[in-house]
């Protein structure tokens, strides 16, 4: 169950909801973790959106008393821009599975730079599929055993962290389940950065993944200098190549670019929101006259 | 042969891609629309950017006419390569003016190097205006109307400019009228003054003002023939008419973005072709499971894959009317004349939001490109709502109602929070596996009880019988020949011009859902019923028997990719 067990804040959910995560599972620190940032920035849940995909991970938004959207496995992206374009007074945080995000969502992660919505992406990254029992995701290690892959995972697995960099993603980062202290501190850094932001959360599955355990995680990472330069691109993706130990922290953070929503016309000389504006065809009448 | 028009005449215009067809049919369709005469135009085009060939139909007629006829009068050539095109829309009474073909009549033929007569004013570049200028000589139009309309058609462009293509018009004017005196043309076409403050636009544009009526506030699509140009229309619009355009990475990021930015409040629509379709079923589904409005609209190509890319069919009813897998309602529109686009885009919008459901305008390569003239005053303003409340704190998404739908709140315009959910979910939008209670009512409220509020809205079919001789019409004929979306017109008049007395036409603008009860009725008292379409399985009639349970005696189909044009259906329908 989830809701009055839970500490208090804005943000648990009122009535207690049915949790469908298994004891031990990161995901559970995950969920804490979102709401104290949230609190602790003195949001209001209805200023704030959560989408995500399919997954167990993908779950979370049902889990937090906030607005949320969670629609098709590997769809958070676009949905997220959607909104934040229908309304960019809404703070959108996409948080999904590693399958969900990096495998079936792939192709909308690319895009997803490229455009630059502001919008939080937190994955899961757990280095298996959960909900559908335990098969490969992209990110599982090469040689791993599942029932999918008995003589083990053939593919390699792709370095998301080296992709947004490659992307120039606005702000990129790491960090593991393992430490909630740093974990929060991330995922708050990441909300107030204005842009396309990706946390990737290493995030123990105790079920399923019997290798990246939280011990695992424990010995197979360490922190960046805190006085590293996070706009150097060239480094960023360096450190991003860094195969064991892993780096947690900030990789990389710029503000280069206009957000998409700033970019559009739409809002230049008018922030609200869609909802809020009137038929909107001025010069309908005229445009349909110069028809002629 | 002596060549007396007095009411209609069909002129095609054809060249290689790149040799401006259109910039002609441009500049034709509008100054002949400014002397009084009723155009319409039709585009025929391969898929290639340079090279092919392609043409332009325009129809000139005393009376408005707006089918596609295959005959052609004037077969104007800017390529002697484009005569084997077209040889199967020839007659004995076609003139030809432009390249000469060995093949073909010398009698009737008026040779013109267009290209050389342009190259001699100062370029090739002004070809286009020494062929529009003599199909104007030809049929006798004011040439000085016409050289005015150059000037300001190319103020921008300077006076050399100007100067050049006045000089184009005249040269090419001289040799029409001289091909008319030297081969007894008359074309003596009633004209009306009232004819020329009516507009030009497309269908496209006429899908593209429907949607800024009904105050779409963001669109989005992948670009895909023929539906492309709802896309570009909108863009260009944009600024002005205060809406977001994006061009996507894919369908299905575009169907997503929308459904994202119509759950924040937006009224969202996106363009695409059957390919581009197939990409965005899943979120049909996910349209119909979490209530949120979204308007599709589907230019029609033949199919299957990418099948003919710049030719016409009605193939993707079923497709649409299947998209997506459970069960969920849906509103599936078709316009048959820019009017009905028009109304039909900003009722389709509007509709979706109301009963928070998928709905889709369909339409196809032959209606998006074809050119028509319509009446500024049918333009009418539409009554926007939003219909979207302020929630309070004890908001839930999904309700239940007495009639089915939930009232749509947005994130962050009051209280209350608006969770929607993919998977089955409790009146708050929170997942559930209760296959007991809750998901019997959910699946109720997104099938059945929406199908009764849009049988409530149905746009009943148009029943158009015809008209006697003193232009009042007559009582509706006991054969009725049925159409949907595109062929309205060309059914219309090819019905007519066969003169059966008995014969009635019903067109469908809406598709679906069908209302039983008023349509069984007014199918009551058909003797015989022939339904039309422009695909091979006649998936109208299919939906009409099923839907309603209406015999259907005969189906008249064509799927070779090309529109239905009046001579054909005129013969088919003598023979009913
Ligand atoms: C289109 C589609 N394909 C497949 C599935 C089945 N499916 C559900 S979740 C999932 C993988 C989720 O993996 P991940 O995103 O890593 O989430 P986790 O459960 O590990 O948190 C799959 C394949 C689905 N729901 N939809
Ligand atoms: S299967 Fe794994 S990821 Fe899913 S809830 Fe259980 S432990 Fe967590």
């Amino acid at each position: 169950m989830i809701g009055s067990a839970h500490i208090k804040n804005n943000f648990t959910v009122p009535q207690s909801v049915e949790c469908q995560w298994c004891p031990g599972c990161g995901n559970f620190p995950i969920l804490q973790t979102i709401k104290n940032v949230l609190q602790e920035k003195n949001l209001a849940p209805q200023d704030v959106t959560f989408v995500s995909g399919v997954g167990q991970a993908a779950k979370l938004p049902q889990y937090i008393n906030c607005n949320y959207f969670n629609g098709l496995h590997g769809r958070a992206l676009p949905v997220a821009t959607g909104v934040k374009i229908a309304n960019p007074t809404q703070t959108v945080i996409v948080t999904s599975g590693d399958g969900d995000v990096y495998g079936e969502g792939g192709n909308h992660l690319i895009h997803a730079i490229r455009r630059n919505p502001d919008i939080t992406v937190i994955v899961h990254n757990n280095m298996i599929y959960g909900l559908t029992k335990g098969q490969a995701s992209p990110t599982t290690e090469e040689g791993t055993v599942t029932p999918t892959q008995p003589y083990g995972v053939i593919d390699m697995p792709i370095n998301p962290i080296a992709l947004a960099i490659s992307l120039d993603a606005p702000f990129v980062a790491r960090a593991s389940v393992g430490d909630p202290q740093k974990m929060q501190a991330i995922i708050a850094q990441a909300i107030d950065h204005k842009g396309f932001s990706l946390v990737d959360l290493f995030q123990p599955c105790v079920v399923f993944n019997k290798i990246n355990t939280y011990q695992w995680f424990k010995e197979h990472t360490y922190y960046m200098e805190d006085d590293r330069d996070v706009t150097d691109r060239v480094d960023a993706f360096r450190r991003a190549t860094e195969t064991d130990r892993l780096p947690l922290g900030v990789f990389y953070a710029h503000a280069k670019r206009k957000t998409f929503e700033e970019r559009v016309d739409f809002y230049k000389k008018d922030q609200r929101p869609m909802y809020l504006r009137g038929s909107n065809c001025v010069l309908r009448s005229a445009l349909v006259a110069s028809q002629k | 042969m002596a060549h007396h028009i007095t009411d209609d005449l069909s002129i095609v215009i054809a060249g290689q891609a790149g040799q401006g067809i259109q910039s002609v049919a441009h500049l034709l369709t509008h100054i002949l629309k400014l002397q009084g005469f009723h155009v319409f135009a039709t585009a025929e085009y391969m898929s290639r950017v340079r090279g092919g060939i392609n043409s332009t139909t325009i129809r000139i007629s005393s009376e408005k006419r707006d089918a596609f006829r295959s005959t052609i009068d004037l077969f104007v050539s800017l390529d002697p390569r484009s005569f084997s095109f077209y040889k199967h829309r020839f007659n004995d009474k076609t003139m030809f003016l432009g390249f000469r073909d060995a093949e073909f009549c010398q009698d009737c033929v008026m040779e013109v190097n267009f290209i050389s007569i342009a190259q001699s004013i100062g370029g090739t570049l002004y070809a286009n205006t020494v062929a529009a200028g003599a199909i104007l000589g030809l049929i006798g139009a004011d040439e000085k109307h016409a050289r005015e309309y150059l000037r300001n058609f190319f103020v921008k462009k300077g006076k050399d400019i100007i100067t050049k293509n006045q000089e184009a018009l005249s040269r090419g004017f001289k040799m029409g009228a001289h091909f008319a005196f030297s081969h007894d043309v008359h074309v003596a076409m009633k004209t009306k003054e009232a004819v020329k403050d009516d507009l030009f636009m497309s269908g496209i544009d006429a899908v593209g003002f429907g949607a800024l009526a009904a105050g779409v506030d963001f669109c989005v699509a992948y670009p895909m023939s023929p539906s492309t140009g709802l896309l570009t229309f909108l863009a260009q619009n944009s600024k002005e008419c205060g809406a977001v355009v994006e061009q996507a990475t894919d369908e299905i990021e575009a169907v997503n973005m929308a459904l994202g930015a119509s759950y924040a409040g937006a009224r969202s629509i996106v363009t695409t072709s059957g390919g581009g379709f197939d990409l965005m079923c899943e979120a049909v589904s996910l349209a119909g499971m979490i209530e949120t409005p979204i308007t599709f609209h589907i230019g029609q190509r033949p199919g299957p894959a990418t099948g003919l890319p710049t030719h016409t069919g009605q193939e993707d009813l079923n497709l649409v009317l299947h998209a997506g897998h459970g069960e969920f309602m849906r509103a599936i529109f078709a316009p048959g004349t820019p009017m009905q686009a028009y109304a039909v885009t900003a009722h389709a919008l509007d509709i979706a939001d109301k009963y928070q459901i998928p709905t889709f305008v369909l339409t196809d390569q032959y209606f998006v490109d074809a050119l028509y003239k319509v009446e500024k005053n049918d333009f009418v303003e539409q009554n926007n709502v939003k219909h979207i409340i302020e929630t309070t704190r004890d908001y839930k998404r999904y309700a239940l109602t007495e009639n089915g739908v939930s009232e749509r709140g947005v994130p962050g315009f009051g209280d209350g929070l608006v969770c929607v959910d993919g998977d089955e979910h409790d009146e708050t939008g929170r997942i559930t596996e209760d296959t007991r209670g809750i998901h019997m009512h959910m699946a109720e409220k997104r099938l059945f009880k929406r199908r009764a509020l849009l049988e409530e809205v149905m746009l009943l079919p148009e029943v158009i019988t015809q008209k006697t001789t003193t232009g009042r019409s007559k009582k509706s004929g006991k054969k009725l020949i049925v159409c949907w979306g595109s062929t309205r017109n060309t059914v219309v008049e090819a019905v007519s011009e066969a003169g059966n007395q008995d014969m009635t036409v019903v067109h469908f603008v809406q598709l679906f859902p069908l209302d039983k009860k008023k349509i069984k009725k007014i199918f009551a008292k058909a003797e015989k019923v022939i339904v039309v379409e422009n695909n091979a399985t006649g998936q109208f009639a299919h939906l009409l028997t099923q839907e309603c349970d209406i015999a259907i005696d005969k189906t008249i189909l064509k799927w070779n990719g090309e529109p239905f044009n009046v001579e054909e259906l005129v013969e088919q329908i003598k023979k009913m």
